[in-house]
């Protein structure tokens, strides 16, 4: 039974990947010494339902608003000509290197009483207060949405431009043979076929909303991710911060349930690839040609000109300030953890799926599913889940050393070190490693490796030479996400770090974290150029994927 | 291109080393303390003693950090802010209690835990800014009169979870009773101009932009506004209000603490021993003042002028071990009154 050993990878390493998550569900659940003292009954008669009813609505908020703007871009950008397409297509990637609350930081700015919207509003009409007028609460809920949206519909439009891309037009134009009008034929042939990719981005824009914490605090808007720092810190009570964490954990299961259901008995394998010609774009003409530039340039301009602008203006006046700090070290220490990260979560997702995938068995992709479940838990929480399994490995190790070798004591080796940090980020991204290249596979056709293996070529075989190389795009696309979450991150490197040792991220928010984002704007400006090298050359590989015509 | 950026990220994995070693005569500090804050007292104690320090700045998951890691534990000493910090890791079982009469002089006893597992370093009260240049309808001269219905839409908080905010309600309850703290939220509560939201300095910026007439602010951040060179725009925060202390005819202003404590097991015991002695010394006191605008515990020791002339005021002298008993109450209590909801208009 040769292709045990894939499935064997495979079960070990989502295992591997599930103990910092059970880890998680056994402080919330397992024996403990502390009492409840009615944690719940608290939670249930005062703000329970604000917490669920929050999180809800900004996933509801989040899930619109990055699949419209995610599948829309990507269609006008695959699909048609018009002016700026050639820059847009990768530009609008670039949102996903703005992490979130800076954003929230940047547009707060702007929008409220004394920003710049306001101001001219009462210079304008003669108002002279608050009270004259009525203007949005841009700290709400809907705020929220809006912000998150904006940065996280990179997500969709990645996938669902890479899936457009394959799909060709052939289907395309065939329904407009049909008699379709575009739209139609768009909505009812392109979109459908595009789901699965679309599905998949939008759950990962999703689960990084379960989790997101910095823009909901910044916005005072409670979800299940501010309950549960503050049943944790404020009310002190682990326990009931890792039973609201896993009701976290469930909303990302019934995240991944969906998707599976909304795939289920579909298959949505490449049959035409044969013979399909180049895509070529239809130019736009008229008024609708602007349209589609503005709509395009829209999600561009408030997700990233916007704050990188406002950066650019603080990181001019301060850049000394950061220049102080070790910036360079900052820097490099960013890249190096951000590299390993990508590696691994990637390789390691690679393994997982082809093992899935060769092994078919329901409590094998249970389990993978399970592994992935880390993307939608607040970074700090799951560094707690990592932290206790660590510190118990490391008690080992120096057990065996001291007492066994005789040794003296060999101290932290993985919980002290970056080795933890890389650990916890494979965890924390597993989702971007595994799900990418999920969606990739199912866009493979059995038919492939049947010709592969009747041909005499082993699983091992057959996945180097030829899913590997038809996977590439989808390699290339979950390193690219690994590599600027992994930049991006914060509250798992703050717990996780070694001492004496600074990311960018970190030294961000020192200062963020006490609204001082002057002071530390070019060190932002950095996290976020660091984003655009990959996702520029990360664009290039999704459009040389299939020859377009510029 | 894609295979120079191959090479240099593949040059990036081994750009350094895995592990790190720790040299003799040094102490390794966990901080709830923003680093910038705390450096020029660090750095003078490394000039006088040769004792490196390494420090490393984290907020939450600390106390389980340092469980995790058992016998093995890297770190000597903890420095936070707020005094909840303090008693969730001495309620975990994680400090080590220290006899030092250089400690017992020079910080009063309701700063320090009795069996010192942990000391106050500073102080800071949490006051009103108001408005200089609107007049109050109400008094404002107790922390009760703040939820005085003559304030209605004029007060600018932050979140009523914020520790500082858990804090001020916790003393409430330590001296007023469960029930008289409810009401006092519910009343403040409806005296809120906006949902609570920002920092303490956001509430001054509100009263300046005229959102509200009252903010409620720890004192140091009036300091840290009124003396901003490099973002001017604070300065006119500042001018804009005034310092408004609470309750000097009776109980006291409350005041919470920035502290230190010893870890258990620590590895360099004696240097980290030194290290808190070291900022409960005369030098460090006065940069507590000086530097972040912060009252000094020690007795004798001056402030920034800046804060000496808004006057000593007599402050609660309430143990800070009562606040910390009372936080998770008050937290429930900010949660039953929809503090965080703003006012029900």
């Amino acid at each position: 039974m040769r292709p045990d050993l894939w499935v064997l990878i495979a079960l070990l390493i989502g295992a591997l990947i599930a103990i910092p998550l059970g880890s998680i569900l056994f402080v919330g659940f397992g024996p403990s010494s502390q009492p409840d003292s009615g944690i719940w009954a608290h939670l249930v008669s005062t703000v329970l339902w604000d917490y669920l009813s929050n999180t809800l609505l900004l996933m509801v908020g989040v899930g619109i608003g990055t699949v419209l703007l995610g599948a829309s871009t990507a269609w006008l950008v695959t699909m048609y000509r018009f002016p700026g397409r050639s820059i847009l297509s990768w530009a609008l990637l670039l949102p996903l290197a703005v992490p979130g609350y800076i954003l929230a930081f940047v547009i707060t700015d702007q929008l409220e009483y004394a920003g710049t919207v306001q101001s001219a509003l009462r210079a304008w009409f003669g108002w002279s207060s608050a009270r004259d007028y009525y203007f949005p609460e841009i700290r709400s809920l809907g705020g929220a949405a809006i912000v998150l949206s904006l940065v996280l519909y990179p997500y969709v439009y990645l996938l669902a431009r890479a899936s457009f891309i394959e799909q060709g037009t052939a289907l395309f134009e065939a329904g407009r043979c049909l008699g379709k009008g575009a739209l139609s034929a768009f909505l009812t042939v392109a979109l459908p076929l595009a789901r699965p990719a679309i599905v998949v981005g939008a759950s990962l824009a999703l689960m990084e909303t379960l989790n997101e914490y910095g823009t909901i605090d910044f916005f005072a808007v409670p979800t299940l991710a501010a309950g549960i720092f503050d049943v944790w810190l404020n009310m002190d009570r682990v326990r009931g911060a890792a039973q609201l964490a896993s009701m976290l954990a469930a909303f990302a299961l019934c995240l991944v349930a969906l998707e599976r259901i909304s795939r289920k008995g579909r298959r949505f394998h490449d049959t035409t690839r044969r013979g399909r010609p180049p895509l070529t774009p239809t130019s736009l003409t008229g008024p609708s040609k602007i349209v589609a530039s503005i709509w395009c340039a829209l999600p561009v301009l408030l997700g990233f000109v916007l704050p990188a602008l406002v950066l650019a203006r603080y990181a001019i006046e301060f850049y000394a300030k950061t220049l102080d700090a070790d910036y360079l070290d900052f820097v490099i220490n960013s890249v190096f953890l951000a590299a390993w990260a990508a590696l691994l979560t990637t390789a390691i997702g690679v393994a997982l799926a082809y093992g899935v995938r060769l092994s078919s068995s329901r409590p094998v992709k249970s389990l993978a599913e399970f592994a992935t479940i880390g993307y939608a838990i607040p970074g700090a929480v799951l560094a707690v889940g990592i932290v206790a399994p660590l510190g118990h490995i490391d008690r080992a190790l120096d057990f065996i050393a001291t007492q066994i070798f005789g040794m003296s004591s060999v101290g932290l080796l993985l919980s002290g070190t970056v080795v933890s940090l890389i650990v916890g980020y494979t965890v924390r991204f597993m989702a971007l490693g595994y799900r990418t290249m999920d969606a990739g596979l199912a866009r493979i056709t059995p038919a492939i490796e049947g010709a592969a293996r009747t041909l005499g070529a082993s699983p091992s075989r057959s996945f180097a030479e030829v899913h590997f190389p038809l996977l590439r795009p989808s390699v290339s696309t979950a390193a690219l996400l690994v590599f600027v979450d992994t930049m991006k991150e914060l509250p798992l490197t703050l717990i996780l770090r070694p001492f004496n040792y600074e990311t960018l991220a970190t030294f961000v928010y020192r200062y963020a974290s006490d609204e001082l984002l002057e002071e530390c704007a070019l060190g932002a400006l950095t996290i976020v150029a660091a984003g655009i090298v990959p996702v520029i050359l990360m664009s290039r590989a999704v459009a040389s994927m299939r020859n377009i015509r510029r | 291109m894609r295979y120079a950026l191959a090479l240099c990220l593949t040059t990036s994995l081994f750009m350094q080393p895995f592990t790190q070693a720790f040299a003799s005569g040094e102490v390794n500090l966990y901080s709830y303390r923003q680093p910038f804050l705390i450096e020029p007292m660090l750095e003078s104690f490394t000039q006088k003693t040769g004792i490196e320090v390494n420090i490393s700045f984290v907020d939450k998951g600390m106390a389980e950090k340092i469980r995790a890691a058992g016998n093995n534990n890297p770190a000597d000493a903890v420095l936070t802010v707020d005094i909840g910090r303090l008693d969730a890791l001495r309620k975990a079982g994680l400090l080590e209690p220290v006899q030092s009469s250089i400690l017992e002089d020079a910080i009063p006893s309701h700063l320090r835990h009795p069996e010192g597992l942990w000391f106050a370093l500073s102080t800071r009260a949490r006051i009103a800014l108001v408005s200089r240049d609107r007049w109050l309808p109400g008094p404002l001269k107790t922390l009760a009169d703040l939820a005085d219905p003559a304030h209605r839409g004029k007060i600018c908080t932050r979140s009523g979870k914020h520790p500082y905010n858990v804090a001020l309600i916790a003393s409430i309850i330590a001296h007023e009773g469960e029930e008289a703290a409810e009401r006092w939220l519910a009343g403040v509560r409806d005296n809120l101009a906006r949902k609570p939201q920002g920092n303490d300095r956001a509430q001054a910026k509100g009263v300046y932009e005229g959102v509200c007439d009252i903010a409620i602010s720890n004192h140091y951040y009036m300091g840290k506004m009124a003396t901003n060179e490099e973002k001017p725009e604070q300065k006119r925060w500042a001018q804009a209000v005034e310092v408004r202390f609470f309750d000097v005819d009776d109980r006291g202003n409350h005041v919470n603490i920035s502290g230190a404590a010893l870890l258990k097991g620590a590895k360099n015991r004696d240097e980290a021993i030194a290290l808190i002695e070291f900022l409960a010394g005369d030098e460090a006191q006065s940069q507590y003042g000086t530097v972040n605008f912060e009252y000094p515990v020690k007795e004798g020791i001056a402030t920034h002028p800046l804060v000496e002339s808004w006057g000593r005021f007599k402050a609660d002298s309430l143990p800070l071990a009562e606040i910390a008993r009372h936080r998770e109450t008050a937290t429930r209590l900010v949660d039953k009154t929809r503090f965080d909801s703003g006012p029900s208009r």
